[in-house]
């Protein structure tokens, strides 16, 4: 049997000796033949694609619906200039079949070049999860300009709660679940150098999540900053919690609402947030501690992972574009029974959470609403698009109270043709 | 395929710059790795890939265990213990008793040399059940394995426990193929093993792609089992309700020889060396891989002044009766022996048969309110 292998492989290609053998009785064969080490490269040739491809059949994700085999074949040998993989992109998808709540996205960057090598799958992914935005033929705009906000003060009967939250990815550093932890702690270095630069209203403190004394945690958990080793599988799966909590950290002004999450999902989440309805000053807050960050890393020779096909590069496609979510804590105790609720969220282009965030579930009348769109519109765009949607909600919750009926919106056109 | 094939891009950073910060760190590898240590290793690479930051992931992720002194590192594949041996072999040493770079490893998987151990009072010993792990030659090890050499090795087990006979005939349960009832049957025989949840197996990639190529073999008695694809390639544990110990070694030193056989027939010998003996996954599983032990009652015993003094001079360690992350419920003990490396199969069990046969006796004399005093053993 193996005198007839070894006389086999000597004449022919490797893979198709594979296809017509079965790869596990030819990979003895070759490897016991030669040394009894097993080469990165010598894996290649004994395991073509067909044979790593991921067993996706109970899967529900952007990842699962985009990768076809032929995908697969054309991409699991080629790397990033970083040497980040395809495999490593897909494992969080391959590990987390589906989510009860929202369709996840499946696959992460491990770099900026990962949607550019893996065009292939990241395209479809973003058009599927964008509302059909193509990376190939449209540009994104971006503006944070914040005085282009019109009723951007809601009525404080009903909003509890504003906040506006994006991500940014220092360029020329790989992203969280590919970054060493040399490129991990010079991300933090230099976040927390331009920071320390804010002044008037932005002047604030780092907190690095390794050395905080405990009063200085207890007052952070108080606060609802503090953010905690990720648990979600769908992040543990993509590497992201390596070496936890090396370099990870929190950085707040004084006045505590201009938020900065370092090494968390991504370089930098940014957070600007307040009691009440003030969604404008919220946003103008954002704008202009987004704008100084950048400028104050500039100064260093830094810039932002930025191009006008994808916008703000960040780890996760569906962050692509503005990365931007805003959003109000907000009563509906008579919208909320309704059923035309979901209908009306959906024409506006918003979104339901739990008042804990992405994973959990509304309690009482109080929801979490926020826009569901990040890439092709402006953050202006977005924010107005939050501001009419939820003055609409609460213009169809004082109806219901008075005994009126209410109409459900006609939908928010997509993309600007 | 690799998991984090990074090392060439991470070389442009200095040594000093990415060595972990393992200040509030106690497992083996965090008190081995020195700067020095480090700085020497991280340009390596196995053939396979795997490198030094790789091997110490799961350490740097896990500071610490509140019952165990972990050991805070992994091998992707065999050749991980010949290139990174200026990391492992202190951590062997520590872990292993002194173990040395020279020392030699004796295998004995001869039942008929163990002494006794068919009269372990079932009055006390609940259960008797002896497991170790195997690796298949030629393929990386679960923290680095692709999932090709992961149904790859999947195939070749179920080819090779197809072959058994006689007492060893069996059926194999993959883990995402199995019918609702044969899973019920499975957790019911306590004998189905879960997408682990520590994240000492986590952080060192082991549930990647789960459950692609895991499953379950059991012969019809449900004495013998095998798990495939979890921490290890394979996992073999013999086991049954009762004291007979003997009766459990024997079945897992035939069952052993029976699938090396097949497993040789086609190609594909266990890893093993004579220095490291068997080579699985964690180092603390090398030599032997051979954890023997029994369910065992002292409620009074456990309770003595002199039980850990008594399971040190014994060789033996303790565990709650859920495994290796658990603590003890009703005065249960999981009794099993500490070594593994440096000892063969036969020592191992001896050690856990004679022990648990004096620590019996102790208890009885426990109950009557009489001294253990002049029981107390010298250190084995």
């Amino acid at each position: 049997m193996m005198a007839s292998f070894t006389r086999l492989i000597a004449g022919r290609n490797p893979a198709v000796l594979l296809a017509s053998l079965g790869a596990g009785t030819v990979a003895a064969g070759v490897l016991l033949s030669d040394s009894s080490a097993l080469s990165a490269e010598g894996k290649k040739s004994l395991y073509p694609p067909s044979a790593d491809f991921p067993d996706l059949r109970k899967h529900n994700n952007c990842m699962a619906a985009a990768l076809t085999p032929a995908i697969y074949a054309k991409l699991r040998d080629r790397v990033t200039p970083q040497n980040w993989t395809l495999d490593q992109s897909i494992q969080t998808g391959v590990d987390n079949p589906g989510h009860p709540f929202i369709k996840t996205v499946g696959c992460v960057a491990g770099d900026e070049e990962s949607y550019e090598v893996f065009a292939e799958l990241f395209d479809p992914i973003i058009k599927d999860r964008h509302n059909g935005y193509d990376p190939r033929t449209m540009t994104h705009p971006t503006d944070l300009d914040a005085s282009k906000i019109t009723n951007g003060v809601f009525d404080e009967k009903y909003v509890l709660s504003s906040r506006v939250r994006t991500g940014r990815s220092i360029r020329g550093l790989s992203l969280p679940p590919a970054c060493s932890r040399s490129e991990r702690r010079e991300v933090e270095r230099v976040v927390v150098t331009a920071l320390a630069g804010l002044k008037g209203e932005l002047t604030g403190r780092y907190y690095s999540l390794g050395d905080m004394t405990e009063q200085e945690q207890q007052q952070l958990i108080d606060d609802h900053f503090l953010f905690d080793k990720p648990v979600s599988p769908l992040l543990t799966c993509a590497f992201m919690a390596r070496d936890w909590p090396d370099a990870r950290g929190i950085w707040h002004n004084n006045e505590k609402n201009f938020l900065i999450w370092v090494n968390e999902e991504d370089h930098t989440r940014v957070i600007s947030m307040e009691k009440g309805g003030n969604m404008k000053r919220v946003f103008e807050r954002f704008c202009s501690g987004l704008k100084q960050v950048e400028q104050l890393i500039h100064e260093r020779g830094w810039e932002f992972m930025w191009n006008e096909r994808l916008g703000y590069i960040l780890t996760c496609p569906s962050n692509l574009g503005t990365g931007l979510r805003a959003g109000v804590h907000v009563r509906l105790p008579n919208l909320s029974k309704d059923t035309r609720f979901s209908k009306i969220l959906d024409n506006l282009r918003l979104q339901k959470r739990g008042t804990g965030g992405v994973d959990t579930a509304a309690t009482g009348d109080t929801f979490d609403i926020s826009n569901n769109d990040r890439l092709g519109k402006s953050e202006v765009e977005l924010v107005q698009m939050l501001v009419d949607g939820v003055n609409y909600l609460i213009d169809c919750e004082k109806r219901l109270e008075k005994g009126q009926d209410i109409k459900v919106p006609s939908p928010v056109a997509q993309f600007k043709k | 395929m690799a998991k984090n094939c990074h090392n060439d891009y991470k070389m442009k950073f200095s040594g000093d710059e990415e060595y972990p910060d393992l200040s509030l760190h106690n497992n083996h590898m965090a008190k081995v790795l020195t700067r020095d240590i480090y700085q020497k290793l991280r340009g390596k690479s196995t053939p396979s890939g795997f490198t030094l930051d790789d091997i110490i992931q799961t350490g740097v992720d896990n500071p610490g265990h509140p019952f165990i002194m972990t050991v805070g590192c992994v091998a992707g594949d065999e050749e991980s213990y010949e290139v990174f041996k200026d990391l492992l072999d202190p951590i062997i040493s520590d872990r292993h008793g002194g173990y040395k770079p020279t020392d030699k490893h004796k295998t004995d998987l001869n039942f008929e040399n163990l002494k006794g151990g068919d009269d372990l009072d079932p009055n006390y010993v609940l259960s008797s059940r002896v497991r170790t792990g195997r690796s298949i030659k030629g393929f990386t090890l679960p923290p680095h394995n692709s999932r090709g050499e992961r149904r790859t090795i999947q195939k070749l087990s179920i080819e090779a426990l197809a072959t058994l006979s006689g007492e060893f005939k069996g059926k194999y349960y993959p883990l995402d193929g199995m019918t609702d009832a044969e899973q019920d049957q499975l957790i019911n025989d306590h004998f189905l093993f879960d997408k682990p949840v520590s994240p000492l197996l986590t952080c060192a990639g082991m549930a990647r792609d789960w459950p692609d190529a895991r499953g379950i073999w059991h012969n019809e008695s449900k004495t013998f089992l095998v798990w495939v694809n979890e921490e290890d390639h394979l996992r073999v544990i013999s086991m049954q309700q009762g004291g007979n110990m003997k009766e459990v070694f024997r079945r897992f030193c035939t069952g052993l020889l029976k699938i090396e056989e097949t497993f040789k027939k086609h190609n594909h010998g266990f890893m093993w060396n004579e220095h490291l003996g068997y080579v699985l996954t964690c180092p603390s599983n090398l030599g032997t891989g051979l954890r023997g032990g029994v369910h065992v009652k002292l409620p009074k015993l456990s309770t003595h002044a002199k039980f850990e003094e008594i399971l040190t001079r014994l060789r033996l360690q303790k565990r709650g009766t859920g495994g290796v992350d658990t603590a003890s419920v009703g005065g249960v003990f999981d009794i099993s022996n500490a070594d593994r490396l440096g000892s063969s199969e036969v020592d191992q069990v001896q050690l856990v048969v004679d022990g648990v046969k004096l620590m019996v006796a102790m208890e009885k004399k426990l109950e009557k309110s009489e001294s253990i005093d002049d029981m107390i053993p010298a250190q084995k």
